[in-house]
């Protein structure tokens, strides 16, 4: 394929790609509008719930959230697939320099504070960034962001701890227990509640954060407008000064902390895995293990 | 009944009130970091990226403890006047 010219089929493809970036926000937004219900100024409610579906134990509530965080994984799907339409050895396109760019980026981050040994895990940590910022910066749009809703968040760190859990039984379960005694035996209760504290206080972290957003722009949006409530005629109808101003807040709560807290979940993510592999219980564990494979095979034959 | 469901809301907002006394201890802490940080930017400008990076983390990591008084006051505006309301209301019933 040639520098300048695109295939039809290749420009079909990159518009199946935009269209799954930007048809799910379409969606999610159309969404929101449509089910809102009318309030007098600026509430602060959770998520709405649109269905009920009757489980065994508790009844599953599909709410916006679910709606919202699926649209995000589409559109992240799709930019990804964008990003990589159309690789090659010799690059010609720009997207895939960004896309280079990312994995480097990704790689570095992940060698620096993981190790060799867990060079796997960067797809993973590329992806929980992605989804995290991205669910953050979805506000911009004025759709409910996934990750000011307390659920999504503890899935995410309900996931990384037991991706913890598994990393740390790698060195034998009695290792584990033992772990727990580390460094006197009177320490196992504190131990215990420590081990229980990482999920929560990664969900509480990230979920603080942007619900503090959430409220103190809404609180900004209700302040604003009783401000020019009080002038006569139509200027008091219009809030004219909720135009613009909130926006330099979201400067900072959507975008800079957003992004941040994304960065801090992916990197507390990778250093509660990368400090709870115990490497030389492993190490030996597997030594242990070929010994009795090579004494197995020596009483067979 | 009026009364009583008075003092559940003034008791709730009393101690959203208080509970976000716990901003004080990340404030502080958070303005140390960030001052030795600039100090070791000042030392040191060539370890700018990895001193920034290295402070924005911990200033994450001590915010924790401002944001559980955050929720706790979230909490106690928007969910718990409801429900204590309505453990009062099932009461009186």
């Amino acid at each position: 394929m040639t520098a300048t010219k695109k295939s039809l089929k290749f420009i079909l493809l990159d518009i199946l790609y935009l269209a799954m970036i930007i048809l799910p926000f379409a969606g999610a937004i159309v969404l929101k509008v449509l089910i809102t219900p009318q309030t007098e100024g600026v509430s602060l409610t959770g998520a709405i719930i649109l269905w009920q579906i009757p489980m065994p134990l508790q009844d599953l509530y599909i709410t916006e959230v679910q709606i919202n965080s699926w649209a995000v994984v589409i559109a992240i799907l799709g930019l990804v697939l964008f990003l990589r339409h159309g690789l090659s050895v010799k690059p010609y396109l720009k997207r895939q320099l960004v896309l280079e760019w990312i994995v480097e980026q990704c790689d570095n981050l992940v060698m620096s504070n993981m190790g060799q040994a867990f060079m796997g895990f960067s797809p993973f940590i590329c992806a929980i960034m992605a989804l995290s910022a991205f669910s953050s910066l979805s506000s911009l749009l004025g759709i409910f962001p996934p990750t000011s809703d307390l659920n999504i968040i503890a899935g995410w760190a309900i996931l990384v701890f037991i991706l913890i859990t598994y990393f740390k039984l790698k060195g034998g379960f009695f290792h584990y227990l033992k772990s727990y005694t580390e460094p006197i035996a009177v320490m196992t209760p504190m131990n215990i509640i420590s081990e229980f504290a990482t999920p929560v206080s990664m969900t509480m972290r990230h979920f603080g954060n942007v619900l503090s957003g959430v409220v103190i722009s809404s609180l900004l949006g209700v302040f604003l407008s009783s401000l020019t409530a009080g002038l006569p005629g139509l200027l008091g109808q219009i809030p004219f000064l909720r135009v613009g101003i909130p926006a330099v807040l979201s400067l900072y709560f959507d975008i800079f902390s957003g992004c941040l807290q994304a960065f801090i979940f992916a990197m507390l993510t990778m250093q509660y895995v990368a400090n709870g592999f115990p490497g030389e219980a492993y190490e030996k564990r597997l030594k242990r293990r070929a010994e009795r494979a090579a004494r197995r095979a020596a009483e067979k034959a | 009944m009026t009364l009583a469901i008075g003092l559940i809301l003034m008791g709730c907002a009393i101690g959203a009130g208080l509970a976000m006394i716990a901003g004080i201890g990340p404030g502080i802490g958070e303005g140390n970091a960030v001052a030795a940080a600039c100090t070791a930017i000042g030392r040191q400008p060539e370890s700018r990226g990895t001193v920034t990076s290295t402070m924005l983390m911990g200033c994450a990591v001590a915010e924790t403890t401002g944001l559980y008084g955050l929720i706790i006051a979230i909490l106690l505006i928007f969910v718990a006047p409801n429900l204590f309301v309505n453990i009062l209301v099932a009461h009186a019933a």
